[in-house]
Order: structure tokens, then C-alpha cells, then sequence
């Protein structure tokens, strides 16, 4: 499994002996709280995420057992309405953006040859932040406390009024802790994806997937701060009476619904585009050739990006805003298709030129396919205004947005977790017990959410915790609260298959895929220092590529070694030309103290205890502080010899 | 064969209840007919994403299979874009032609409804009419009839598949949408925005019926309710006008003129109890009466301390205000 007793010819006994001096970590219970290793925080990322999907697809079960039979009371309103409202925000905040950050931080610096994230300290940071403000969501759900009015919570039924109570401060000041975790985040990839690229990965030979997980940076750099000041606003407003979205005092009610759409909207892609990333990184590996049109599936990108800003109010379609405004995102929402579709038909073309080989991963992508696709038709369907009127806010939406973001981000995401689990965990899974998992889930998520858009145009509202046995709605959904539960078997063995590999797999060969990007060209699980030689890339595809692979062995040279301290590479941003080296920072408490300095802030904020939070406000500005105080630099590195 | 299968299942589906694909309506006879133009056209891309994916499936699987590395790209953009933008301008264009037809309300001589949304029930006025009823409204078949929206609290949405698609109801803002029936019968709405812990049960009907039953309608409206005929309904209306059930809720002619529950002057005669909770008969009504939180638990009206002696004659004053 291991290549340290024989040193890959480029970088010396001695080279390979100090760059783990400089990266490795003794386990400790202090390394375990103060690495900044962009691996170890990935993995945290993947299971803290996955564990969140886990209570919220609990949260899904107990609904849609609900919701099995008309006129039920298994579950009171109250906490139906608590668990659907967890359920979505769990899934788009706390699942489905930190899962793929969680294969962003740790592919992302693989993929590009750098050892580490930009900066490594603020990774850590983020991740912290993200745990504390997933617990201290979930945290209220066993008190009855948790965010009960929806995860787009418009107001008035968010405002002190008519939701007393700490549910929506829990909400507000939760998505306000966690969208600290984002920003740092998405900075992060930003400026790794920009600067820390091996020397020679100019722009046009830079993956897919992190060009995705780039532009999903981008738009989370731009989105995020309309719902930050939502919430900042909202939580004004509940406690302390101001009036910003109260009309009886001159405020505006629908000022909510733009301020979160603009964000909500781009949010969708958002969650989809590093999803996207994943199938462009997954298929060459199983096509045994590169994705066609690379430049199309970059451009394509990119103009969702921007156009996905311009397309909110295809959310208030029914708010009767004047018909004008209407036509005009009316045809925003319906030209995004475009770059939708093109990417498809290169993923086909690619398909149809290669060679395919069917395994696991490959399997989830082609699902993906046959359920984004049909998620996308009835999208292109909600961006005609008269036929968005007819079936939003009923199950037809429902339907509509769980084959979106099942299809665009889960199947993905399942597929990544086959694709990378060897380089990840060092070992192989399991490939018929994956088979059984896609074909369950596969199965399990056509029968619950298909029936969907039958009882959605039969009539029945969503966010609905009882209905009546109206013709079509009974039967419907009870095929559909099975489906959930064959859904659940299929997600049930996925975790098992990821359990057994872990404790049974087989022990994975570097690249046990023939992968084209730079992340197969290393070990499996990668060293702390990720490449002993930092490549020199002469094409898209790295690992294909005779030159650029020996550059790690035969052509290596010592200024793409650098096994002094901690260091990595500094290049330029458009063409990966060699910059300088660059240090990267020792391990440190510093990422845990702030996160949990500001965990004491909102919590206090959320109890009303004002002196506390003064006195955390102080923690975290001492801390910051400290972190960004300069450090005497050595000599060397101030030019003085 | 899977698209014609799903389309008949829909069409078979549909008949009988709240079904967007059974329209009544010109509103919702536009959309239906919006949908399966949309439904037939996802069919066909459908079918071309499958045959695609069969086929590398079926043919570019077997060892033998020479990997390709030309870069098609006229093939993406014609299939990924070029024929996409063709079926997308045409839906665009009927969808602008539908969204026209739905802004395209009575004239100033139709009668104009008021409702207002309360959690988690329908307050039901018509302009010029004196009295209210709730979570019914009545309109003249074949005619176009204006209804203007308004929410006492939160966000609401006037919502009934078989006549119209969704308005909103906006705090602070007042809303228009119509109706019209091309058939009488009675149609099922239902509160289609998120409004808290009873949005399960925020349902209404309207009714349309012929132009002289409606007439009756809003003359009943604007008239006293009925006088109680028995000893027994006398004492029930004692009790309903001397009890606390009169400071939450009106009934017109006597002294009680709550305004904070639904106005019960005609509530014999309506459809459900609770907006769509339980129906309206004897026993739910009793019920109701008693502790309503047990049949819509979290709704506005607290159980009441009625002496069981005097509930059977409350629920026959009650079931006589037709």
C-alpha cells in the first residue's frame, strides 16, 4: 500500500525524512484539535456533513410516515412544522454545500499539486465554525425549539408576533454563524484555486471540477451577504423592534423574499455546480478519454454563475408583482437551461466517444443524468410565469427541486464518495454492495418523489403536515412514503459499504481508476505533504501525460521539493508561472479558540444574555488579533542576506 | 410508451378532485393546456437523452471498443444549446400568451368578492354586501368575478386548481386575482402559502351556480340570519349570545358581533367545520365546541365550558343558520 520504504526516485531518502518532519503530526489530542491539514478537515467536513444528512433524512422519514396515510396523527402540526423546516434547512445549509466543501478542501490542493489550502489556519477555522453551527441548530430540536416556519421563513410569521419564542432566533443567528464558515471557505478556494497551482497548470489545463468549485466560490461571495443582512434584519426586528419588514410601520413584507431569493436562487447552483465539478472529474476516469468541449463546459459555468443572480423572483411568481418584471425573469430563469444543457450533451458526447467501464461511480453518474435531466424539464416548466402560478407551493415543486438537487448534488456526491473513498481512506470498497446501494436509492428516489408531481397537479399543497383523501392523494403518497423507505435501505448501505471499506477493503493503490487529474498521482491516503515532488504539468490531464508525470520522479528538481519547513508554491494566476515559495503556518489552537469564542457570542445573543456576548465580542476581536498580529519574520524572507 | 403511460395515468387520475388537469375555468383550462404542450415536449427531449445514453450504454461498453478523441463540438452546441433555444423561445412565447390571458380580469361591473386570510380560516365579504361568511365563496357560472386579497396576519394564498392559479396574500398590500366557472359545481381551494401551525387545514369552496342562485346567495348575505323556530334552538341562542362564544364571533340580527373568529350566520349550510377540518354535522360540531384543539390542535379558539345540558341546544341553534 505504502511507498515510504522506497522513495519515489526524484525526491531523496532525506528529502521524503524532512518533509515529514515539517507536515507530519504526531497523534495527540492536541494535533487533533489544532491541525490545519487540509485532509484531515476535508474528512471532517465529509462526516460532519454526512452526519447532518443523516438526522435530516431522519427528519424525512418521520414526515413522510406523516404523511403515509390521509388525516394521521402521528406527528402534532407543531412538530411536523419543526421538522420540515429542519429537514430543508439542514439538507441546502448544513448537508449539501459542507459536503461539497468537504471534497473541495480535500481535492482541491491534490488536484492543483499544492500541499496545502491558501490558508490552512482559516480552513480549520471554517470548519469549526460550521460544526458549532450545525450543533447549535440541531441543539434546539430536542428542546421544541427549532426553526419552525420553513427554511425560506418569510416573514410576517417569522416576526416576534406570530413565532414567539427562540425558533427563528435559532434560525437567524444560526445561518449567520455558519455563513462565516462559508465566506472563509470560499476565500479560501478563491485564492488556493488562483495562486497555489503547480508551476505550468495555466488556466486552460486547470480540472473542471475545481474551476466548479471556483465559480461556486464566486457565487457564494456574492449571494451570501443578501441573506446575512435578511437575517441580521430579521433578528432586529424580533428582538429589538425595529420594523423592516412590518408594513404597520412602514416596513416592507416582501422585502424578505427578494433579500433571500437573490440568495436562494444562486444557492441552487450553488449546491448543483461543484456537484457538476464531480461529474466532470468523475467520467474520464470511466470513459477512458478527457470530457468533451472543456472550454463550452467552463463557459458554461461561468454564465450560470452570473446569470443564476438574475432569475429570483422566478421564486415570487405569485406574490403579484406587475407582469412586466415577470416577463423579464420569466426569461432569465428560462435561458439558464442553456448552459444546463450543453453540459449534459457534453457529458453524452463524451460518453458516447469513450469507452465506458461500469463501475460504482460511473453507475450514480448516469444516474444523475436521467434524474437531473427530468428536473430540469420541470424547471424550465417554473419559468413560465402562468405555469409556475398554477403548481408552486404544491408537491409539484416539491418534486421538482428533490430531482434538481437529488439528481444534481446527491448522485453526485454518492458517486464522489465511491470515486475518492480509496484516495481518501486508502482502501477499495466494496463493488457489489455499491451496486445493491445505487440501485436501491436509485429505485427508492424515482418512486418517492415521482408520484410527486401527480398529487402536486392533483392539487395538494406542501408544507402540508395532514391532508384529506382527496382522489389521487392517498394512494400517491403512500407509494411515496415506501419509496422513501427504499431510498433510506439504498443510503443505509452506502454508509455499510463506506464502514467496510474502511475495517475490510482492500488496501488502494494510488490510482486504482486511471484517473487523469494530479490527485492519482500520489498515495492513497496522500502524505501529509500531499506530493514529495511538486508536479510540472504540461497538459490538462497530468496523470496521462508522460512529461508531466515524470516531473515528480525522473525530472524532479529541488525547487519542487522544498523539504525545508512547510512550504509550497506560489505561482501566477493566469498562466501558472513560478512565483516564489511560500510558507505555510504551523498547526495551531488558534482556528479552535475563535470558532469557539463566537459559538459563546451567538449563543449568548440567542439567550438575551447582552454582557456575555460583549465580553465574547472581545474574545474573538483579542483573538483575531492575535492570529493577524505580525510575526518577526526571518531574515531570509525580508530580503536581508 | 412510458411518456403516453404517465400521460394517461395523469388523465385517468384527474377526474373528481382539486386537479389542476380537470379545469372548470378558463384560468386554469390555459395552464392545463400549457402543461401537457410542456409535458409532450419534456417527453420527446426525454426520449433523445435516453436513446443517447442506451446507446453508449449498449455499444461503447465491450473491451473492444476504441476509445475516441475528437471533440465534437458542433454536436453540443446543436443539441446542448441551438435546439434547446428553438423549443425554449416557442415556450417562452405561449407562456407570455398565457400569463396575458391570466391578467386578463373582469370588467368594472363585476361583482367584486373581499377575502382576507386569517390563520387559519377565510373571511368571505362581497362588496356592497353587508354581511361575512367564511371559507365559502360563491360565484355566477359563465362569469368572470373579481376577488381582492387580504391578509389579517401573515402570508397566505388564494389558491383553487380547477379555476385559477395561485395569488399571494401580502401583509400590508392588497392583491387581485378572478374567477370564473365554465361548469357549476363546487371547487376546492386550499391556503397554498406556508402560514404556520394550521396550514394543513386552511381550505375553502367556491361554489358556482347559476346567475339566480347566486343572486339568492347575496341577498342571503346582506340579511339578518334566521330566527331560531324551536324551544330548543331558542335556548341555544341564548346561550351562543350570553356565553363567550359571542365575543369571538358574529351572528347577524342578534347581539353577538365578535369579529375575531368567523362570522356563524350561515353556518349550517356550510361545507366542513375549521376550514376543511372535520365535516359539518352534529357530532364535530359538539366537538368543536368542546375543545377544538383535539380535532385542528393549535387554532385560535380555546376549549369551551359549555354545561353539558346546554351543548345539545347550541349545536341545534347552530344547524339551524342556514
Amino acid at each position: 500500500m505504502s511507498t515510504t520504504a522506497a522513495p519515489t526516485p526524484g525526491a531523496s531518502r532525506e528529502d521524503l525524512a524532512r518533509l515529514e518532519e515539517g507536515w507530519g503530526e504526531r497523534p495527540s489530542l492536541r494535533s487533533w484539535f489544532s491541525t490545519v491539514d487540509h485532509k484531515r478537515i476535508g474528512r471532517r467536513y465529509l462526516v460532519t456533513a454526512s452526519l447532518f444528512f443523516v438526522l435530516a433524512g431522519l427528519s424525512a422519514l418521520a414526515m413522510r410516515t406523516q404523511l403515509a396515510r390521509p388525516e394521521s396523527r402521528l406527528l402534532s402540526p407543531q412538530e411536523y412544522n419543526q421538522l420540515f423546516t429542519m429537514h430543508g434547512t439542514a439538507m441546502i445549509f448544513l448537508f449539501a454545500t459542507p459536503m461539497l466543501f468537504g471534497f473541495g478542501n480535500f481535492l482541491v490542493p491534490l488536484m492543483i499539486g499544492a500541499r496545502d489550502m491558501a490558508f490552512p489556519k482559516l480552513n480549520a477555522f471554517g470548519y469549526w465554525v460550521f460544526l458549532f453551527a450545525g450543533l447549535f441548530m440541531w441543539a434546539s430540536l430536542p428542546f421544541g425549539a427549532a426553526p419552525n416556519a420553513g427554511w425560506f421563513a418569510y416573514v410576517p410569521l417569522t416576526d416576534e408576533g406570530n413565532t414567539p419564542g427562540l425558533h427563528m432566533d435559532v434560525y437567524s443567528l444560526g445561518l449567520l454563524f455558519l455563513g462565516i464558515a462559508t465566506t472563509a471557505g470560499s476565500i479560501n478556494f478563491i485564492v488556493t484555486a488562483l495562486k497555489l497551482r503547480a508551476p505550468g497548470m495555466s488556466l486552460n489545463r486547470v480540472p473542471l471540477f475545481v474551476w466548479a468549485i471556483v465559480a461556486t466560490a464566486f457565487m457564494v461571495i456574492f449571494a451570501l451577504p443578501a441573506l446575512n443582512a435578511d437575517n441580521a434584519l430579521l433578528f432586529l426586528d424580533r428582538r429589538f423592534g425595529t420594523h423592516f419588514f412590518d408594513p404597520a410601520h412602514g416596513g416592507n413584507a416582501l422585502l424578505w423574499q427578494h433579500l433571500f431569493w437573490i440568495f436562494g436562487h444562486p444557492d441552487v447552483y450553488i449546491i448543483v455546480m461543484p456537484a457538476l465539478g464531480i461529474v466532470s472529474a468523475v467520467l474520464p476516469a470511466f470513459t477512458r478519454r478527457g470530457v468533451v468541449g472543456y472550454a463550452l463546459v467552463v463557459f458554461a459555468m461561468a454564465s450560470i454563475a452570473i446569470i443564476s443572480f438574475g432569475v429570483w423572483v422566478h421564486h415570487m411568481f405569485a406574490t403579484g408583482l406587475p407582469q412586466l418584471s415577470y416577463g423579464f425573469f420569466s426569461a432569465a430563469s428560462t435561458i439558464i437551461t442553456i448552459p444546463s444543457g450543453i453540459q449534459i450533451f457534453a457529458w453524452l458526447a463524451t460518453m458516447l466517444l469513450g469507452r465506458l467501464v461500469l463501475k460504482v461511480p460511473l453507475l450514480f453518474v448516469i444516474g444523475f443524468i436521467v434524474t437531473f435531466v427530468l428536473g430540469g424539464f420541470t424547471g424550465t416548466m417554473f419559468a413560465l410565469t402562468a405555469f409556475d402560478q398554477q403548481v408552486t407551493d404544491s408537491y409539484f415543486v416539491v418534486a421538482h427541486f428533490h430531482y434538481v438537487l437529488i439528481g444534481g448534488a446527491v448522485f453526485p456526491i454518492l458517486a464522489a464518495i465511491y470515486y475518492w473513498l480509496p484516495k481518501i481512506t486508502g482502501r477499495m470498497y466494496h463493488e457489489g454492495l455499491g451496486r445493491w446501494a445505487f440501485w436501491l436509492f436509485f429505485t427508492g428516489m424515482h418512486v418517492t418523489f415521482f408520484p410527486m408531481h401527480l398529487y402536486g397537479l392533483f392539487g395538494m399543497p406542501r408544507r402540508v403536515y395532514t391532508y384529506p383523501n382527496e382522489p389521487g392523494w392517498a394512494g400517491w403518497n403512500l407509494v411515496a412514503t415506501a419509496g422513501s423507505y427504499v431510498l433510506a435501505i439504498g443510503l443505509l448501505l452506502v454508509l455499510i459499504g463506506v464502514v467496510h471499506a474502511v475495517r475490510r477493503g482492500r488496501p488502494a493503490p494510488p490510482d486504482p481508476w486511471g484517473g487523469d487529474t494530479l490527485e492519482w498521482s500520489t498515495d492513497s491516503p496522500p502524505k501529509p505533504y500531499n506530493f514529495p515532488v511538486l508536479p510540472q504539468v504540461h497538459s490538462l490531464h497530468p496523470t496521462w501525460d508522460e512529461t508531466s508525470r515524470t516531473s515528480m520522479t525522473e525530472g524532479a528538481t529541488d525547487d519542487r521539493i522544498m523539504a525545508d519547513g512547510r512550504r509550497t508554491l506560489a505561482t501566477s494566476e493566469l498562466d501558472g508561472r513560478r512565483e516564489r515559495t511560500v510558507d505555510m503556518p504551523e498547526s495551531s489552537l488558534q482556528p479552535l479558540l475563535l470558532a469557539l469564542a463566537m459559538l459563546v457570542f451567538f449563543t449568548s445573543m440567542l439567550f438575551g444574555w447582552y454582557p456575555v456576548a460583549i465580553v465574547a465580542g472581545l474574545v474573538v476581536a483579542a483573538t483575531i488579533a492575535v492570529w493577524l498580529w505580525p510575526t518577526r519574520r526571518p531574515e531570509q524572507e525580508l530580503g536581508v542576506r | 410508451m412510458v411518456a403516453l403511460g404517465i400521460g394517461l395515468a395523469l388523465a385517468g387520475c384527474a377526474g373528481g378532485g382539486p386537479s389542476a388537469l380537470d379545469p372548470a375555468g378558463t384560468g386554469a383550462a390555459r395552464v392545463a393546456n400549457l402543461w401537457w404542450l410542456l409535458f409532450w415536449i419534456s417527453m420527446a427531449v426525454f426520449a433523445e437523452v435516453m436513446v443517447l445514453l442506451t446507446w453508449a450504454l449498449v455499444f461503447r461498453r465491450k473491451q473492444r471498443v476504441r476509445v475516441r478523441h475528437g471533440q465534437p463540438l458542433r454536436f453540443v452546441i446543436v443539441a446542448g444549446a441551438g435546439i434547446p433555444l428553438v423549443i425554449l423561445v416557442v415556450i417562452y412565447a405561449v407562456g407570455l400568451r398565457d400569463l396575458a390571458a391570466l391578467g386578463d380580469g373582469p370588467g368594472p361591473e363585476a361583482p367584486t368578492i373581499e377575502v382576507t386570510g386569517h390563520k387559519w380560516w377565510w373571511e368571505v365579504r362581497v362588496q356592497g354586501v353587508d354581511g361575512a361568511t367564511a371559507n365559502e365563496l360563491h360565484i355566477p357560472v359563465g362569469e368572470k368575478v373579481r376577488v381582492r386579497l387580504r391578509t389579517a396576519d401573515v402570508l397566505h394564498s388564494f389558491w383553487v386548481p380547477q379555476l385559477m392559479p395561485k395569488t399571494d396574500l401580502i401583509a400590508g398590500e392588497v392583491r387581485e386575482t378572478w374567477l370564473h366557472a365554465e361548469r357549476a359545481g363546487s371547487y376546492r381551494g386550499q391556503c397554498a402559502e406556508y402560514c404556520g401551525t394550521q396550514h394543513a387545514h386552511m381550505a375553502f369552496l367556491v361554489v358556482a351556480e347559476p346567475r339566480h342562485d347566486f343572486d339568492a346567495w347575496l341577498a342571503r348575505l346582506g340579511e339578518p340570519a334566521k330566527q331560531p323556530q324551536t324551544d330548543a334552538q331558542r335556548r341555544g341562542q341564548q346561550t351562543f349570545v350570553q356565553s363567550s362564544c359571542a365575543g369571538c364571533h358574529a351572528v347577524r340580527g342578534t347581539g353577538a358581533n365578535g369579529r375575531i373568529g368567523p362570522d356563524l350566520s350561515d353556518v349550517g349550510s356550510r361545507w366542513s367545520i375549521g376550514a376543511g377540518a372535520v365535516p359539518n354535522d352534529g357530532g364535530h360540531l359538539g366537538g368543536w365546541i368542546a375543545n377544538s384543539q383535539t380535532v385542528k390542535p393549535g387554532n385560535y379558539m380555546p376549549p369551551q365550558q359549555v354545561a353539558a345540558g346546554q351543548l345539545p341546544d347550541l349545536i341545534a341553534y347552530l344547524q339551524s343558520l342556514k
